[in-house]
């Protein structure tokens, strides 16, 4: 028999439906692997062992009374930017000091409706800023994937770095993640898993730790297309208590799975190809046209000309928006508390002690960036440019292009405390490229791994949709998935 | 526009956030090289163009001002590193 954790969630589904596994064995299975390898990987920040016995106890329960949800039984990992009733919920900040939420948000909420378990809480760029996830107070996560030949740790991605690395490493069978500017994508790239950052409004983004409201929002990391189609469909949700959320009906995902590309018009566009972008990048690229090509899709040149802008609004909208929703850290109603003589100077040694420095960075600028006189150079021009990136996809849209193909990110995986990284916080910041430009028209898109570069590293393509047609997304990535086939880390742990 | 140490003095004043003078003179060169990179913004001509306000179009969705939700004082204290009779406490504000 295989071992259980190696089960997708759609064969974990088939063999608890035929009783020939039980929730209880399959959850036993995730603990035990967790047990033993979360400390190679620090993909968890805290683990709920026992609640995640109880929860899966429930389930097999549930079952043989005959009542089944659609994760029923199915043990999922939960970034830590997701309030969870009673337990550890931080966005990985030490500002949050031992903050244990009264109340569950709506996403995992709805998980558990779904019969879902949970194995824990995982590791995040703290607050959800970063793309490697090296910001994170509880230190980084390691990839699961390393270089042929080579013993260097590197990098799962970020910010939902531990959810992507614990998907990789088969710590969880899925796990929730956010994406503010290609914190689902990025991370499901460099580790061989599949994302997908749905269209703002599909899933609420109530109970969820605010970074940026206005690009946030929540979708799964999982091992293929279908699993990810899976978690989708219970993730999302109309919900009242988020006014964003959009009130459309939520379609059954895994459906699209299987339909046919034949005829649809897959736009490329030519300001993605970047200076400096490695050969292998470009050629996978060329490799997923063909992957499209060759399944009857018709392949068209499109132009996206304000692409090149979008991450300098976003590095003026994030961090302002930012700014506003990290005010409520102030040592006062939750979290850390540093005594000071005075309450401003509370505030200022509190925040000074529990932000780490990114964070810090971006409350400054995003503090300056709406500091008075600056307000119509920065934040206003930052808006006028978001509704022209947005109106790029709109007319490439109307012209008829059903998806839009690009690489997900400029690299591979990239080495733990990169020396030039670290000195150069905007060479961090270009890891998102390609994939800022979704949340900036708040569009769908989905990271779906296409085959290895020289080093033996995964690789990701991304596909970009029309708002809340996610469908077209898995059914488009389930085509270049079937021809490029899985990734699956060599096991050296 | 560039930005100074006064700047990022004030700019901390402002976010509340108490820097070291070490801590501010590293972050006058990384802010710069932030802002530096931002500032290609001003060669978009934005003419005639609307900032966005909401990126999917939809009026937002409204209810009835009724309390639906409440009486959950200690729950909201629950949290709180200071707190006397679901108050919560913090140094004198007023003298």
């Amino acid at each position: 028999m295989t071992e259980l954790t190696s089960l997708t969630i759609a064969e974990a589904r088939e063999k608890l439906a035929s009783k020939e596994i039980t929730s209880v064995e399959l959850t036993k299975a995730y603990v035990d692997a967790i047990d033993a390898f979360n400390g190679t990987f620090n993909a968890y920040v805290t683990t709920t062992p026992e609640k995640a016995m109880e929860m899966a106890k429930a389930s097999d329960e549930r079952r043989a009374a005959g009542t089944v949800g659609a994760l029923e039984g199915i043990p999922l990992g939960i970034k830590d930017l997701f309030a969870t009733e009673g337990v550890h919920t931080q966005a990985a900040s030490h500002i949050l000091d031992g903050f244990k939420p009264k109340y569950e948000s709506t996403v995992t909420q709805n998980l558990w409706d779904d019969g879902a378990v949970m194995l824990g809480k995982l590791n995040m760029d703290e607050f959800a800023m970063g793309s490697s996830n090296e910001t994170s107070f509880y230190g980084p996560v390691i990839n699961p994937w390393k270089a042929e030949g080579s013993n260097q740790q590197l990098v799962p991605g970020g910010s939902s770095g531990g959810s992507a690395a614990a998907v990789a490493a088969h710590l969880c069978a899925g796990a929730t993640a956010t994406d503010t500017g290609g914190s689902i994508r990025q991370p499901a790239a460099f580790t061989g898993t599949v994302g997908i950052k749905p269209t703002y409004g599909r899933c609420s983004r109530w109970g969820t730790v605010a970074f940026a409201s206005s690009l946030d929002q929540a979708g799964p990391i999982a091992r293929d297309v279908r699993d990810a189609a899976i978690m989708l469909k219970s993730m999302a949700s109309v919900d009242k208590k988020d006014t964003t959320s959009v009130d459309l009906p939520i379609p059954d995902y895994e459906a699209a799975l299987g339909q046919s590309v034949k005829g649809m018009k897959i736009g490329i566009p030519k300001e993605y190809r970047v200076d400096n972008m490695p050969e292998d990048i470009e050629a996978l690229w060329q490799k997923g046209i063909a992957y499209l090509k060759d399944a009857g899709a018709e392949i068209v040149d499109i132009t996206l000309p304000h692409t090149k802008y979008a991450l300098p609004a976003y590095y003026i909208v994030a961090p302002a928006e930012a700014s506003s929703n990290l005010a409520r850290y102030d040592g006062v109603r939750y979290g850390l508390r540093v005594d000071g003589k005075d309450i401003a100077d509370m505030y200022e040694k509190t925040r000074a002690a529990g932000f780490g420095t990114e964070v810090k960075r971006r409350i400054m600028i995003g503090t300056y960036v709406l500091s008075a006189g600056y307000y119509d150079a920065y934040y206003l021009q930052a808006q006028k440019v978001r509704t022209l990136i947005k109106r790029d996809f709109e007319l490439a849209f109307h012209a008829g292009v059903d998806a839009i193909l690009t690489p997900a990110t400029p690299s591979s995986a990239f080495g733990i405390a990169d020396e030039n990284l670290a000195a150069d916080p905007v060479a961090m910041y270009l890891n998102d490229i390609f994939t800022v430009t979704v949340n900036m028209a708040g569009l769908p898109g989905i990271a779906v791994p296409a085959g290895l570069d020289k080093k033996g590293l995964p690789l990701g393509l991304q596909l970009i949709g029309k708002p809340f047609e996610e469908e077209t997304l898995f059914r488009t990535a389930h085509v270049i998935e079937q021809a490029a086939g899985k990734f699956t880390p060599a096991k050296w742990w | 526009m560039s930005v100074d140490l006064a700047t990022v003095k004030r700019v901390a004043r402002l976010a509340r956030i108490a820097v070291s003078e070490e801590d501010a003179n590293r972050m006058v060169g990384e802010l710069n090289g932030i802002i530096d990179f931002v500032e290609q913004l001003s060669e978009v001509d934005v003419t005639g163009v609307e900032p966005m306000t909401s990126v999917t179009p939809m009026d937002m969705r409204k209810r009835q001002d009724d309390v639906t939700d409440g009486d959950k004082a200690e729950d909201i204290v629950a949290n709180a590193p200071s707190t006397d009779r679901n108050f919560f406490l913090v140094p004198k504000v007023v003298e």
